[in-house]
C-alpha cells in the first residue's frame, strides 16, 4: 500500500493538546475524551481505533466543533493552521467546517437529507463557502461523482438518495467531503454500516483520493483491518486517552499496549488456521467514564498489571516513531503471546449418530410485496429461492454472505419462524417444511435460535428471571417455581452470569452481558440444535471473543450442533466446520472451512475473501486484491442465469443462459459455477 | 404520480359513497321522530296527517330505495327540502356556509402564521424562554374551551374595555353588501365600500383568534416536536458539518422534513375549523354553518344533517386527498413506496 | 480552556422536578379536583339547586366567594358539584373508546390481511366526519341527556386509539424478542398480552391522559350548546351557557370555564411528563 509520505514533514496541519471533552450531564460530568493529544501532519492517514465508548467519535466531533448539548469541549487546543479551533466563535469555525476540514459518518442511509435532491445537497457544500457559483458547483459535483466511481453521475444529481443504495450513497458523501478540496478528511467509521466488498471499494477510493488530492485523513475504526488497509500512523484509544500510538507495521505485529495486544488477538484472523475456536480475551468491560479509575485505565482488565499501574502512566515514546501509556512496557518489558485458554476438561458426550440433523432440499421463501395503489403486478422478493442445506449432528455450519442475500430469512425458515414457500426441511427425520405451528411446537425443544441484537431481542419489561423461566414452565420443563429458581440459577451459571441476575431487567445489562442472556434462553429447554443469526456482529471484538468462546464451550458441554450465521469471514472461518455462500438467496459454494478459505472454487466466495481485510499491513500487501465489480442487483428483480454473472470477473454468456448447478468439485466442496476454480 | 393521483382519488371516492350510507344509516335507524318533532303531539295523533306527512317527506319506501334516492338526489346537487325553513336544503347552505368559510379561512392563516414560526423557533431555542412561551401558548391554546374564550374576549374586550365590536358580521347600521360571493371583506372590497369592509374586518378579529386558539396550540406543538426530531437527524449534523449557516441547516435541511407531520395536521385542522366554529359562531351570534347545524339537529331535520354531514365528509375526504398531493411532492419517497 | 466552569451538578431534588416535576403537577391538580368531585356534597358551601331568586346575581363575596347566578344558586358549589360530571364523563368515554379501539387495533395489527384491512377502512371512515358534528348529530337524534352524548361521544372516539395501537404493535411485532418467543414456542394470544402489549403500553397511556381533557372539553362543548346534561344538572360547559350573557355578571360564567380550563391543562401537564419521560431525546439530559 502506497503511505504517501514516508516522513511527515515537520510542521503538523492538525495538533490536538490534551483535549478534553466531557458531556455535562445532571448526574455529573461523563468524561468521554480526557487528555488526548496527537498530530496530523499533511497528507497524511492517520487512523484512531477503539472499542465503543472509547471516545474516537467524540474526538472527531470534538474537531468539527459538532458537539451537541450537553457535550462541551472542557479543557485542552486544537490548533489547526494557526488557529484554536476549540476557541473560535461559531461563525469561524462554520468557515473551517466543510472547507478545511470536512467530515464523513459513519452511516450514509441517514447521512443525505430524504427529501432534497443529491444536486442540491453537493451544490450547497461548495456554495456555502462562496468558492463556486451554483452552476459552477453543479459541474464539479458531477465531475466529483464521476471520479467517485458513481454511475451516471449526471443523472445521480437529479436524483433523490433513497433512490441509491448505502455504497452508493457513501460515495456521494466522500464527493461532499472533498468537494472543497478540504486539507483534512474526518471519517468516522465510513464503511461499518456498508458488506464487505462494499468496503473494499469505498477504503479503495479513499486511499485513491488521499494519494491524489493530498488530502489528509483521520479514519476512525472499530476494525483493525480497516485501519491497517488505509494509515500510515495508528492511535488506539482507551477510556478516552490515547494509549498506545504507531506505524501500523510495528504497532499490529508488536504492540506495546496490553489493550493493543488484546484487542489484536481477540480478533479471529481470516489468513490463520485455528489451532484452537478459543479467543484470547481479557476479562471485563471498559471502566465507567464517570468515575475512571485513579491508576492506569485498564488496570483491572490487565494481565500485566504490577504494582506500579496504581500510578496513571503518561503516553510516552518508545522507540522510532511510537509511543505508549504503559509502565510495564516503558520500563521495556515485553507482552508475551498469549496462551489460549485452555479447553474446559472434556465432558464425554455420548458420541453423536453420524447423519445429518438438519436437511433441506429445494428450499424457497418468496415475499410478495404490496405495489403502490391498486393496480399493477404486485413484487416477488426471492429471498430464498432453491437452498439445499445439510448439518450433520455436532457441527458448525456457516452460512455467510452479504446483507440481502437470504441468510437471515434462511435461519427462520430452518426454525420455522417463517411459512416456506417450497422445499422440504427434515429435522431428524420429520420433515417440518409444512408443518403447523401447533405441530411445531414440540420440536422446539430441540430446535432454538440466538438474535442479532441484544438490545431488541429481550423483552425489555421482563426481569431476567422471568426470560429464562418463561419458556421452562411452557414445555413442563420444571416442577414448581423452586425448581424454576433452581434451573435459572443454573443457566446463569452455565453462560458466565451471577445468580443475581435474575432479578434484574434487560436494560442493566451490558450488550455482551444480554447476549449470554439470550444464549441461556435458547439454552433453557435444552436444545440439540442452536441457530445463531449474527449472534456476535453488534458487539465489540474483546467481548465478541468472550461470545464466541462461551459458544464453542457450550457446545463441547452441551453436544451442541450450530448454524452460525454471519457476515464476518474471519468470524465464520475461525469457528465453523463447514461454510455455505449465499448470494441473491442462492447457495454458491459449500465447503469445510479450511478447504474453502485455501481453495475457493466459486468466483464470489473468491473476491469475497479477498476483500475482508487483514489487521497486519505486511500480510495486506502481500495479498491479492480482487476488486469486486459495481453492488448486488436487486433481489427484486435477479439476473438470469447464475445471480453473480453480473459482478464476476470470468463471467461468459453461457452464464447469463443457464443456471449453474451446485457441482461436486471432491473434497466435499461443491460449487455454483460453470467454470469451477478457473478464476 | 398520475398512477398515485389516480389511485389516491379512486379510494377518496370511495370513502365518500361509504360515507354517505353511514349518515344515511344513522339518520334514519336512531330513534329520534322527525315526525312527532314537526308535527307535535296533536296532529301526531292524527293517523292520517301521520300517513300524509310521511308519504310526503318519502318516509313510507323502504330503507334501500330511499338511499337510492338520496344519493340520486345528491349526484344532481339536491340534497332534497329542508324540513323548517321547508327550503331546499342547498339553498340553506349556501347562505350560511360563506359566514363560516370567512372566519375559519382567517382563523386558520392566523394559527399557521405564528403557530408555525413559534414551534420552529421553540424547537430551534430548546429551553430558552421562547420554548417556554411556545409551550404555554399551546397548552392553553388546547386547554381552554372555545365557548369560554369567546364569552371571555368578548366580556374583556366589547363588554368591559369596549374596545371591539359586539356580536354579529356587520354593525345593525352597516349595510350588508349585496352578496357575490358571500365573503363580506372580498364583496365589500370589490365594490369599493370601505367602511363597511372595516366594519366587517373589525368584526372578524375576536372570534377568528378565540377560533383560531386550539389549532394554533396543535400547530405551535406539532411543529415544534417535528423540528426537535428533524434536527436530531444524522442530515442535519451533515448540514451543520458542510460548514452552512444556522439559519439555512434550520430552513434548508430540517424545516422540509419537518414540514411532513405539520401539513398533514394543518389540513385536518382546517377542516375541523370549518365543521367545528359551532361555539364561537354561538357565542359570537355569527350566522354560519355551524349554527345552522346545530338548529337542525335540535330540530331532527333529516334532510339538512344529512346534506351537512355528506358535505362535511366530503370536505374532510377532499383534504386528506390533497394533503395526500402534497405529501408526494413533499416527500419523494412516499411515490416510490 | 481555563475559564471553563461547570455547571452544578444538580441536586438530587432538582433532578426529580426535571423528571417528574411536570407530571405531579398534572397529578396534583387532577387528584384535587378527583377529591372535591367525591367529597362534594360535604365541601361545597351551599346546595348546589338551592334556588334563592332575592339572591341573585350577587357579585363573589366572603360568603358567596364565586357569587351566585341568575336563580340565586352558589356558584362555587356548583362548580364542585361540576367536578363529578365532568370527570366522570372524561374518564368513561376515555376508558371504553380507549379500550375498545386498542383492542381493535391491536387485533387488526396482529390479525393482518383482511380483518386488519377491514377494521382499519372501518376508522378510516368515522376519521371522515368531524367529532363534534357527528356526536351533535347524534345526541341530537338520540334526544338530549348525559347517557346519550356519552353515547355520542365513544362513536367518534375510538378511531384514534385503533390507529395508534395498529401502529405501536406493528413496531413491536417485528422486534427480535417477539422473535425470540416464537421461537421459544409461545402462541399468538401470549405473544400478543404478555410480550407485545406491556412494550407498546407508554405511548397508549400518554395519549389516553391527554384524551381524559379533550373528553372534558368535548363534552362541556356539547352541553354548553345544550345537548349534554338535563337542567338543573351542574355542569360546567352549561353553567357558562347559562352566564354567557351576563358580561356584567362575569363570575358566572368565568369559575365554570376556569374549572374545565384547570382540569384540562391538568391532564395536559400529565401527558406531556409522561411523554418527555418516554421521549429517547428528552432522556439523555
Amino acid at each position: 500500500m502506497p503511505a504517501p509520505a514516508d516522513r511527515p514533514p515537520a510542521a503538523p496541519i492538525l495538533s490536538v493538546r490534551d483535549l478534553r471533552t466531557w458531556f455535562l450531564t445532571d448526574a455529573g460530568p461523563v468524561r468521554a475524551v480526557d487528555g488526548v493529544s496527537f498530530d496530523v501532519h499533511p497528507g497524511e492517514t492517520l487512523g484512531i481505533v477503539g472499542e465503543s465508548g472509547s471516545g474516537k467519535s467524540v474526538c472527531a466531533k470534538s474537531i468539527m466543533r459538532l458537539l451537541d448539548a450537553p457535550a462541551r469541549i472542557v479543557g485542552g487546543a486544537i490548533h489547526f493552521r494557526g488557529r484554536d479551533l476549540a476557541r473560535l466563535d461559531e461563525e469561524a469555525i462554520r468557515a473551517v467546517r466543510g472547507r478545511e476540514i470536512a467530515m464523513v459518518f459513519q452511516d450514509p442511509m441517514t447521512s443525505l437529507n430524504p427529501v432534497l435532491r443529491i444536486a442540491r445537497q453537493l451544490v450547497e457544500a461548495m456554495t456555502a463557502h462562496g468558492r463556486f457559483t451554483p452552476a459552477a458547483a453543479r459541474t464539479r459535483a458531477i465531475d466529483l461523482l464521476r471520479r467517485m466511481g458513481v454511475a451516471a453521475p449526471e443523472r445521480a444529481v437529479g436524483s433523490y438518495p433513497h433512490q441509491y443504495s448505502g455504497g452508493m450513497r457513501q460515495r456521494v458523501m466522500l464527493a461532499m467531503g472533498f468537494s472543497n478540496e478540504p486539507a483534512l478528511l474526518i471519517a468516522d467509521e465510513p464503511t461499518t454500516a456498508l458488506d464487505v466488498t462494499i468496503q473494499a471499494q469505498i477504503l479503495d477510493l479513499l486511499r485513491g483520493l488521499n494519494r491524489d488530492m493530498g488530502t489528509a485523513v483521520i479514519l476512525i475504526s472499530h476494525d483493525l483491518g480497516v485501519i491497517a488497509n488505509v494509515c500510515s500512523r495508528v492511535l488506539v484509544m482507551y477510556a478516552g486517552e490515547v494509549v498506545e500510538e504507531g506505524a501500523p507495521e510495528d504497532l499490529l505485529t508488536d504492540p506495546r499496549h496490553p489493550y493493543t495486544w488484546a484487542l489484536l488477538h481477540a480478533a479471529p484472523r481470516i489468513d490463520a488456521e485455528a489451532e484452537d475456536r478459543r479467543l484470547v480475551t481479557i476479562e471485563g468491560q471498559p471502566p465507567d467514564p464517570r468515575t475512571w479509575p485513579e491508576g492506569c485505565r485498564f488496570r483491572a482488565r490487565c494481565p500485566f498489571a504490577v504494582d506500579k499501574c496504581a500510578e496513571h502512566p503518561q503516553l510516552l515514546p518508545a522507540g522510532e516513531g511510537r509511543a505508549t501509556r504503559c509502565w510495564v512496557t516503558q520500563a521495556g518489558g515485553a507482552l508475551h503471546t498469549p496462551a489460549r485458554p485452555a479447553p474446559l476438561p472434556a465432558v464425554p458426550r455420548p458420541e453423536a449418530a453420524p447423519g445429518p440433523l438438519l436437511q433441506v432440499t429445494g428450499l424457497q421463501k418468496h415475499f410478495v410485496l404490496p405495489n403502490d395503489g391498486y393496480f399493477g403486478q404486485p413484487r416477488v422478493l426471492r429471498a430464498v429461492d432453491d437452498v439445499d442445506l445439510t448439518v450433520s449432528r455436532g457441527e458448525t455450519v456457516g452460512l455467510v454472505g452479504e446483507s440481502g442475500c437470504g441468510k437471515s430469512t434462511l435461519a427462520r425458515l430452518v426454525t420455522r419462524l417463517h411459512q416456506p414457500t417450497a422445499g422440504r426441511i427434515v429435522f431428524d427425520g420429520t420433515d417440518i417444511g409444512s408443518a403447523t405451528q401447533a405441530q411445531i411446537r414440540p420440536l422446539r425443544r430441540r430446535m432454538q435460535m440466538i438474535f442479532q441484537d441484544p438490545y431488541a431481542s429481550l423483552n425489555p419489561r421482563d426481569r431476567v428471571g422471568e426470560i429464562l423461566a418463561g419458556p421452562l414452565r411452557l414445555h413442563g420443563i420444571v416442577d414448581g417455581e423452586a425448581a424454576a429458581r433452581q434451573r435459572v440459577a443454573e443457566l446463569l451459571d452455565l453462560v458466565g452470569l451471577p445468580v443475581q441476575s435474575a432479578r434484574r431487567f434487560p436494560h442493566e445489562f451490558s450488550g455482551g452481558q444480554r447476549q449470554r442472556i439470550s444464549i441461556a434462553r435458547a439454552l433453557s429447554v435444552g436444545p440439540d440444535f442452536v441457530v445463531a443469526d449474527e449472534p456476535v456482529s453488534a458487539l465489540d471484538v474483546n467481548i465478541q471473543a468472550q461470545i464466541i468462546n462461551l459458544m464453542v464451550d457450550l457446545q463441547e458441554r452441551l453436544g451442541l450442533t450450530y448454524l452460525f450465521i454471519a457476515h464476518d469471514l474471519a468470524v465464520v472461518r475461525h469457528v465453523c466446520d463447514r461454510i455455505v455462500v449465499l448470494y441473491l438467496g442462492r447457495v454458491m459454494e459449500v465447503g469445510r472451512a479450511a478447504d474453502l478459505f485455501a481453495r475457493p472454487q466459486h468466483p464470489y466466495t473468491r473476491t469475497l475473501i479477498s476483500a475482508a481485510p487483514v489487521p497486519d499491513p505486511r500480510i495486506e500487501r502481500t495479498r491479492r486484491h480482487v476488486p469486486m465489480l459495481g453492488e448486488p442487483p436487486s433481489p427484486l428483480n435477479p439476473p438470469s442465469g447464475c445471480r453473480f454473472r453480473t459482478r464476476c470477473p470470468i463471467a461468459e454468456a453461457r452464464c447469463a443462459a443457464e443456471v449453474p448447478p451446485l457441482q461436486d468439485i471432491g473434497g466435499g466442496q461443491f460449487a455454483a459455477c460453470h467454470f469451477p476454480g478457473k478464476f | 404520480m398520475l398512477r398515485y393521483v389516480v389511485s389516491r382519488l379512486g379510494l377518496s371516492v370511495v370513502m365518500v359513497l361509504l360515507a354517505t350510507l353511514v349518515i344515511f344509516l344513522i339518520a334514519n335507524t336512531v330513534p329520534g321522530d322527525p315526525v312527532l318533532m314537526q308535527l307535535g303531539d296533536l296532529a301526531a295523533s292524527n293517523p292520517a296527517t301521520v300517513a300524509e306527512f310521511r308519504h310526503h317527506w318519502g318516509l313510507d319506501l323502504p330503507l334501500w330505495h330511499r338511499y337510492w334516492i338520496f344519493l340520486d338526489g345528491m349526484l344532481h346537487g339536491d340534497f332534497g327540502e329542508s324540513l323548517v325553513s321547508r327550503r331546499p336544503v342547498l339553498r340553506d347552505i349556501a347562505d350560511y356556509a360563506p359566514a363560516t368559510v370567512e372566519l375559519a379561512s382567517i382563523a386558520f392563516v392566523l394559527s399557521l402564521a405564528v403557530g408555525l414560526p413559534l414551534g420552529i423557533l421553540a424547537a430551534v431555542r430548546r429551553d430558552s424562554w421562547i420554548d417556554h412561551l411556545a409551550r404555554a401558548v399551546s397548552l392553553i391554546g388546547v386547554s381552554a374551551p372555545t365557548f369560554w374564550l369567546a364569552f371571555v374576549v368578548l366580556a374583556i374586550f366589547y363588554g368591559w374595555l369596549d374596545i371591539a365590536p359586539g356580536p354579529g358580521r356587520l354593525d345593525p347600521v352597516s349595510f350588508p353588501p349585496t352578496p357575490i360571493t358571500g365573503l363580506l371583506l372580498i364583496d365589500t372590497a370589490w365594490l369599493g365600500d370601505w367602511d363597511t369592509f372595516r366594519d366587517a374586518a373589525a368584526h372578524l378579529v375576536l372570534p377568528s383568534i378565540v377560533l383560531a386558539g386550539s389549532t394554533l396550540g396543535l400547530i405551535t406543538r406539532t411543529t415544534r416536536a417535528a423540528m426537535l426530531e428533524a434536527l436530531s437527524q444524522d442530515y442535519v449534523r451533515v448540514a451543520r458539518a458542510k460548514g452552512l449557516r444556522g439559519r439555512a441547516v434550520v430552513t434548508g435541511h430540517a424545516l422540509p422534513n419537518a414540514m411532513l407531520p405539520v401539513v398533514t395536521l394543518g389540513g385536518l385542522a382546517y377542516a375541523n375549523l370549518l365543521a367545528g366554529a359551532v361555539m364561537t359562531e354561538t357565542v359570537f351570534s355569527w350566522p354560519g354553518l355551524g349554527r345552522y347545524t346545530f338548529t337542525s339537529a335540535v330540530a331532527v331535520d333529516f334532510p339538512a344533517i344529512m346534506a351537512i354531514t355528506t358535505i362535511v365528509a366530503i370536505v374532510f375526504v377532499a383534504v386528506n386527498f390533497l394533503v395526500d398531493l402534497s405529501y408526494a411532492l413533499l416527500d419523494p419517497r412516499v411515490l416510490k413506496r | 480552556m481555563s475559564g471553563v466552569v461547570l455547571p452544578a451538578i444538580a441536586s438530587p431534588r432538582q433532578r426529580w422536578l426535571r423528571r417528574y416535576g411536570l407530571a405531579s403537577l398534572g397529578a396534583a391538580i387532577i387528584l384535587a379536583w378527583a377529591l372535591l368531585a367525591i367529597f362534594a356534597p360535604w365541601v361545597s358551601p351551599f346546595d348546589a339547586n338551592f334556588v334563592d331568586v332575592a339572591n341573585r346575581l350577587k357579585p363573589p363575596s366572603w360568603v358567596h366567594w364565586m357569587g351566585t347566578d341568575a336563580l340565586g344558586r352558589d356558584v362555587a358549589s356548583r362548580v364542585i358539584h361540576g367536578a363529578r360530571v365532568s370527570l366522570a364523563v372524561g374518564f368513561v368515554v376515555v376508558a371504553i373508546g380507549g379500550l375498545f379501539g386498542t383492542l381493535l387495533g391491536a387485533i387488526a395489527a396482529y390479525a393482518r390481511g383482511w380483518v386488519e384491512e377491514a377494521l382499519m377502512r372501518l376508522t378510516d371512515l368515522v376519521f371522515c366526519f368531524p367529532p363534534i358534528i357527528l356526536a351533535m348529530a347524534i345526541a341530537a337524534a338520540l334526544g338530549i341527556g348525559t347517557v346519550n352524548t356519552v353515547i355520542a361521544m365513544l362513536v367518534v372516539w375510538w378511531p384514534k386509539f385503533a390507529r395508534l395501537a395498529r401502529s405501536l404493535v406493528i413496531t413491536q411485532r417485528s422486534m427480535e424478542y417477539v422473535e425470540a418467543a416464537q421461537s421459544v414456542g409461545f402462541g399468538p394470544a401470549h405473544i400478543l398480552v404478555r410480550q407485545i402489549l406491556p412494550n407498546a403500553v407508554g405511548p397508549l397511556v400518554v395519549l389516553l391522559t391527554l384524551d381524559v381533557g379533550n373528553a372534558i372539553l368535548v363534552f362541556a362543548g356539547l352541553s354548553f350548546l345544550g345537548l349534554g346534561v338535563v337542567p338543573p344538572t351542574a355542569e360546567w360547559g352549561a353553567m357558562v351557557a347559562e352566564g354567557r350573557e351576563l358580561v356584567q355578571q362575569w363570575w358566572v360564567a368565568t369559575f365554570p370555564g376556569l374549572a374545565i380550563l384547570t382540569v384540562v391543562m391538568g391532564f395536559n401537564f400529565m401527558g406531556d411528563g409522561f411523554r418527555d419521560w418516554l421521549d429517547p431525546h428528552a432522556r439523555t439530559r
